[in-house]
């Protein structure tokens, strides 16, 4: 299967560009000597939702999605699944449940390097421990190709918040950076008031930003949010990515906070996850995919 | 000579205290909210514009938040304590609320709303 890709999105900033996307995957890598790498970033996969109105197709949705990506041409270096990779219930037996199920279907995508962080549906209630047992720390660092990934949980924490350990943790690792070092930071939840009233922000956001702004090269991808949204803040970029089970109305649009129905006239709309591609030194290409790869 | 008089303005100023902290209360609006799973009781508050108000906290379960950023008030609600939050609503208008400290399944339906009026 080939997957179809949609250019969604162009932004040029000081420290972090993204283009609109018209690559084939398997073109990736030849654009700039082979230093460049793509990875994919699926976003609040909810296993273990249920709701015909919503999503009549829940129970496959996620594999579907795995289908998808195993059908790339060209494998991602990585997968990052940026949170709510369950949803949410109030049974601890059952969360153990929903986080051993959805690790069994993405334990079948072909790519090994497969990276987790928690939204507040996984850990929220628990402070991450039933998430922890089953895909480790819940928040960390790695480097890819000259790239720093930083991944911050502000979930954890049930008042929205990163902490103050967690932030002498952040500041301890940003003090052995370049101030031009690439940068990539992965949340769940937006790192800006996106809008508070339906509780789309994080509560110490402010200590975050202070403490990566003056870094030059940093760039943001989160989820939470269900559908796709650029922020800017500075030089850094935020970008949040569309979810794999129900999509949510745009910002304040709607009274109160609800999945947006499924249209049987256009199944699976508004549920994609995205590839991205390092293209230079802080330069990234988006794409968008579709559950099925149908083209979009 | 000089203890006693001390002694009476302390007794004076004693005095004014007591006198005026209540009558400092009786000008408050004292709202009792109730918070669980996954409620507020009352949902609907209807305060007065430019009249102080005391809202008092109650959990019947778990920490539960309030959180109106369009009057820009929140507050932790923990569970076994009174919890209050005063303010004066400085424009009228709706104002929705929500819990801010995430509680479970239905945390996202768990909100009000303020209405100032004149």
């Amino acid at each position: 299967m080939e997957i179809d890709r949609r250019a969604f999105l162009k932004l040029a900033s000081v420290g972090s560009v993204v283009f609109a996307s018209g690559l084939d995957l398997t073109s990736r890598g030849s654009a700039s000597g082979g230093n460049d790498f793509f990875f994919l970033q699926l976003s609040d996969t909810h296993w273990g939702f249920t709701g015909q109105a919503v999503n009549p197709d829940s129970e496959r949705t996620l594999k579907k999605a795995v289908a998808a990506v195993n059908g790339v041409n060209d494998q991602p270096d990585f997968i990052m699944f940026t949170g709510d990779l369950t949803h949410v219930t109030d049974d601890d037996k059952e969360r153990r449940t929903r986080l051993a199920g959805f690790r069994d279907i993405a334990g079948g995508l072909k790519t090994k390097n497969v990276r987790y962080m928690p939204g507040e549906h996984d850990a929220g209630l628990d402070g991450g421990e039933a998430y922890r047992e089953f895909f480790g720390e819940t928040r960390y660092t790695f480097d890819h190709k000259g790239i720093h990934f930083i991944v911050l949980d502000n979930v954890s924490d049930p008042s929205s918040s990163i902490g103050p350990n967690q932030l002498e943790w952040l500041k301890a690792d940003l003090e052995k950076r370049d101030k031009d070092a690439p940068i990539v930071v992965f949340t769940h939840r937006p790192l800006f008031d996106l809008y508070p009233d339906w509780d789309w922000y994080t509560r110490d956001e402010d200590k975050a930003m202070d403490l990566l702004t003056p870094h030059q090269n940093v760039t943001v991808f989160y989820g939470h949010i269900h559908q796709e949204n650029l922020h800017q803040t500075g030089r850094i970029a935020h970008h949040a990515a569309k979810g794999l089970m129900y999509p949510l109305p745009a910002p304040g649009s709607v009274p109160v906070k609800s999945p947006i129905p499924w249209d049987p006239k256009q199944p699976y709309r508004g549920l994609e996850f995205r590839g991205v591609q390092e293209r230079d030194k802080g330069e990234y290409t988006i794409s968008e995919f579709g559950v099925k790869g149908e083209k979009l | 000579m000089i203890s006693r008089y001390a002694t009476l303005i302390f007794a004076a100023a004693f005095l004014a205290i007591l006198v005026t902290g209540p009558l400092m209360a009786d000008d408050e609006q004292v709202i009792k909210v109730t918070a669980k799973k996954f409620e507020y009781s009352p949902a609907e508050i209807t305060l007065k514009k430019g009249v102080p108000v005391v809202i008092e906290f109650t959990s019947r379960d778990r920490l539960h938040g309030f959180n109106c950023p369009g009057l820009k008030i929140r507050s932790d609600i923990p569970p076994g304590k009174v919890t209050t939050l005063r303010f004066v609503p400085d424009k009228t208008g709706t104002f929705p609320f929500h819990c801010d400290n995430f509680c479970g399944t239905g945390h996202e339906r768990m909100r009000g709303m303020i209405t100032v009026v004149e």
